[in-house]
């Protein structure tokens, strides 16, 4: 099959790690170089603190140092870049009238990871069928297509609060939204990997005398597989960004986007919970991120090469 | 010119172009190392024609490759114009034509056969002089200003000869060149490039599994045996020069196919065996 | 390859010559806008006729009396958030660019940054936004153009290491046995791989940073700001100039997506996609 080459996949001659035990270990070394970068990044980050920041009093036991930090930036100071630890330690402390902070996070990930997920799901059947019908009608590829593209272009935060007015302040008006955002990477996709297949292999359908949903199901989807499931890898990121868009007009109490709201206004007193908040918005990106590239390995073990990287 | 009969006995005045002296090659994989290739000793002299001839998995291919200096032997030395095989391809001693033409998609056809020549920094119009002239031997004079992808594939594979011979290397290395070209066009290429090896004087080392193209266009056939790769048997093709197209109805001609062939012969099983280990090694994510 | 292997060389045919091909591409242009017409018609006179509430969604005729009303704040709004998407995005292209070709120089630094590029283009960047805007100021456009910039960076980091590195192998053999080079090879073989990759970050780029710049102008910016005037005209119910407002973002996001097709038929004329894709 040549969709390698025309998803732009490494040659796995390529990617031939270094010697040693990082080559025996890929996935240690892969774990080993992210925590690298991670640690890097946080110690960037108290480094800039440390050199124009706030001062602060570290106290280790009996000891206390006052710490004043010779430069002063503002960027660095408190209320725009609280130390990591505020952060962490924010997590453990009630919101006002409520459970910990990261109790209330983790459900209002759960409230939007559930809307999202709605809105992937719609969005990708949404992507599909179009391609279907795009890859079975070339009139209406020429005429529609353009479209599809241009949709994109209209910025969702504008029309999410008409979406909301329209079908009312509900998750649903929200999945709207996350499905505008979802459907055309896999309408892409889906396009280009429903004609990925094997013209010798649809020489054969022919042969077959096989009609048109035979050959869609035995030849083009399997043969689209490896393209739906990078379409969806974004699809999911795109999800969750739509679905925190969506929620910021719609007043609903529940999900991440309000809860951005929420404490953006009380940013100038906490802002370690804004970063908190912000800080969950990201792992639920990268949890629903993760769990499709699951689902991927999952359900396609051993039929394909999955793409690197 | 090469002599009417380019035996052996007449190249050996000939100066050595390429000289393996007890080369072996190991690959390691996840489950030990696989040996490609095991004790090559082989002499090609200046103005030789000379094929490897394999079975998969013998070993020709890197042995080329051996040659060019893409990959280091793991014991041996090869001497390429006297000199150590990474020297050689420093000074840009040898041209390489690989199976697909690997020709730049964003470069047109004269372009492409630059491109050799913009690495080791011709003045421009020689470079295009170059190219004309080597467009015209291969035939694609009037094509230049194409891009690849609007050529056929045995034009694709042309314009690859082409750039290869560029810049005048003295050696060409060819690797399974018409592999995927249908017959008929290969059999035309096969005369192509016997033309253009008597007209360009060089030498020239190819890999191919095909047994009647390694006889109509060699003067000397390396038959090689699989895993470990080694030298089986070496055929002296004394076919008279020029070759034609009525070389291949001769009698000798058949003679020495067969010669070949029961050369190879016994290797079946082997090389059965062998595009097992090959698939493993393709899943175990070695290739 | 076996596209190019498949396809008749046409001797007398040369690509982009002749008037057939310019009436080929006109011809190409009946069907989407034929498409357009038959919506914005049914828009205009079928919708209302179903019930749909006029004041959600107007009629085109009603959008583009309030777009020319409106058009003197629009117009300021055009150029403010226009302004802030584009700066972000040369802004974010360079850096992503320049990341990359660091990134694939060094293996190792590529296999410690690439995951968490990736990974970094699959968070929403955006709900970074009021931050941006408490360290840059609301007023400020820096605020909106931060956004934007994180918001390219990723994608054109990822997409453009990707095109550096998934290069032929035989082509880097090729490059070798002319014992080219790092510099030779990066330019003759590398870089114009990546180009390709390079412009389709670029598509996704361009509408990131219209939708980038309108969101962040969600939490703060002056009043005649796109994101500001669209969601403030929605919130007073006056929906037909809120819909003139995203028309306009719509426009600023297809004019960059225009530029970048241009710029891209132009940088990379032997890349056909659709062509090769067919």
């Amino acid at each position: 099959m040549t969709t390698s080459a025309a998803a732009g996949i490494v040659p796995p001659g390529l990617l031939a790690p270094a010697g040693g035990w990082s080559r025996r270990h890929p996935l240690l070394r892969q774990a080993v170089l992210l925590g690298g970068v991670l640690l890097l990044i946080a110690f960037a980050w108290e480094a800039a603190k440390w050199l124009a920041g706030d001062p602060w009093r570290i106290a280790i036991g009996g000891f206390t140092y006052t710490h004043t930090p010779p430069l002063a930036w503002r960027i660095a100071s408190d209320i725009s870049l609280p130390h990591l630890w505020t952060i962490v330690a924010t997590l453990f402390d009630p919101v006002p009238g409520g459970p910990p902070l990261w109790l209330f996070l983790t459900g209002a990930a759960f409230y939007t990871l559930r809307t999202a997920f709605v809105g992937f799901a719609a969005g990708a059947l949404l992507g599909l069928g179009l391609g279907i019908v795009f890859v079975h009608s070339r009139f209406l590829e020429r005429a529609l297509v353009p479209w599809v593209v241009g949709s994109q272009t209209v910025p969702i935060i504008a029309i999410a609060p008409i979406v909301v007015v329209a079908l009312g302040a509900s998750w649903i008006s929200v999945a709207v939204v996350a499905t505008y955002l979802t459907f055309f990477p896999v309408a892409i996709a889906a396009i280009r990997g429903l004609r990925a297949y094997d013209r010798r292999a649809g020489e054969l359908m022919r042969s077959y005398a096989a009609s048109t949903p035979q050959v869609l199901w035995k030849l083009r989807l399997p043969a689209s597989v490896p393209y739906l499931f990078s379409a969806l890898r974004v699809a999911a990121a795109a999800s969750v960004v739509g679905t925190i868009v969506g929620e910021l007009p719609s007043g609903i109490p529940e999900g991440l986007g309000r809860a951005v709201l929420n404490f953006t206004q009380y940013y100038v007193t906490a802002p370690e919970r804004l970063w908190a908040t912000v800080a969950s918005c990201a792992m639920t990106g990268l949890v629903f991120v993760g769990l499709v590239r699951f689902a991927e390995a999952f359900l396609t073990r051993g039929r394909y090469r999955p793409a690197a990287v | 010119m090469i002599p009417d009969s380019a035996i052996p006995a007449a190249a050996a005045a000939a100066t050595p172009v390429v000289e393996i002296r007890g080369v072996d090659k190991t690959f390691a994989t996840a489950s030990g190392g696989v040996v490609a290739l095991q004790g090559i000793d082989l002499t090609i002299r200046a103005g030789e024609f000379v094929s490897l001839i394999g079975p998969s998995g013998c070993g020709k291919s890197t042995l080329l490759r051996i040659i060019g200096d893409l990959t280091g032997p793991s014991a041996g030395d090869v001497l390429v114009n006297g000199k150590p095989s990474h020297r050689a391809r420093l000074d840009r001693d040898y041209g390489m034509v690989f199976q697909a033409p690997v020709l730049m998609d964003w470069r047109t056809v004269s372009r492409n056969v630059e491109l050799p020549l913009e690495v080791m920094r011709y003045p421009k119009a020689d470079r295009q002089a170059r190219s004309k002239r080597l467009l015209d031997l291969v035939e694609l004079g009037e094509f230049g200003d194409r891009y690849p992808w609007q050529l056929s594939g045995g034009m694709q594979q042309r314009v690859a000869i082409a750039r290869a011979f560029a810049f005048d290397p003295a050696l060409i290395l060819m690797d399974e060149p018409f592999g995927a070209l249908d017959e008929m066009t290969r059999e035309r290429m096969n005369l192509e490039l016997m033309r253009i090896w008597r007209e360009t004087e060089t030498t020239i080392v190819f890999v191919t599994h095909s047994i009647p193209e390694a006889v109509f266009l060699s003067t000397r056939v390396v038959v090689m045996s699989p895993r470990p790769g080694r030298v089986n048997r070496v055929v002296a093709v004394d076919l008279p020069q020029p070759r034609t197209f009525e070389t291949r109805e001769e009698r000798r001609y058949f003679e020495l196919v067969t010669e070949v062939r029961e050369a190879l012969r016994g290797f079946e099983e082997a090389a059965a065996v062998d595009e097992v280990v090959d698939a493993r090694i393709r899943v175990e994510g070695i290739g | 390859m076996t596209a190019a292997a498949a396809r008749v060389p046409q001797p007398g045919r040369r690509p982009g010559a002749g008037h057939a091909v310019a009436s080929g591409r006109l011809r190409a242009l009946v069907p989407p806008v034929g498409a357009a017409i038959v919506v914005l018609l049914l828009w205009e006179f079928l919708l209302q006729a179903l019930g749909f509430a006029e004041f959600l969604l107007p009629r085109p005729t009603t959008i583009v009396t309030a777009f020319l009303q409106q058009w003197p704040v629009l117009q300021k709004g055009i150029v403010y958030t226009g302004g802030e998407a584009l700066a972000g995005f040369l802004v974010g292209v360079s850096l992503g660019v320049i990341a990359a070709f660091a990134t694939a120089r060094w293996a190792t630094a590529r296999e410690a940054l690439m995951p968490v590029a990736i990974a970094a283009s699959s968070i929403p960047i955006i709900a970074m936004a009021p931050i941006s805007s408490a360290w840059f100021g609301v007023e400020s456009p820096l605020a909106r153009i931060f956004i934007v910039t994180l918001m390219v960076f990723f994608p054109v980091m990822v997409n453009t290491v990707r095109g550096l590195t998934s290069v032929e192998a035989s082509a880097l053999e090729l490059m070798r046995s002319y014992a080219a080079g790092d510099v030779d090879t990066f330019r003759h073989v590398r870089i114009p791989n990546a180009l390709p990759f390079v412009f389709t970050a670029l598509r996704i780029a361009a509408t990131l940073s219209v939708i980038g710049a309108v969101i962040g102008e969600y939490f703060g910016g002056p009043r005649y700001s796109l994101g500001i005037y669209i969601s403030s005209e929605a919130y007073l119910f006056r929906y037909p100039n809120a819909w003139a407002g995203i028309v306009c973002a719509c426009l600023i996001g297809t004019a960059f997506f225009a530029a970048v097709l241009l710029l891209e038929r132009i940088a990379i004329p032997w890349h056909r996609a659709d062509g090769r894709d067919a």
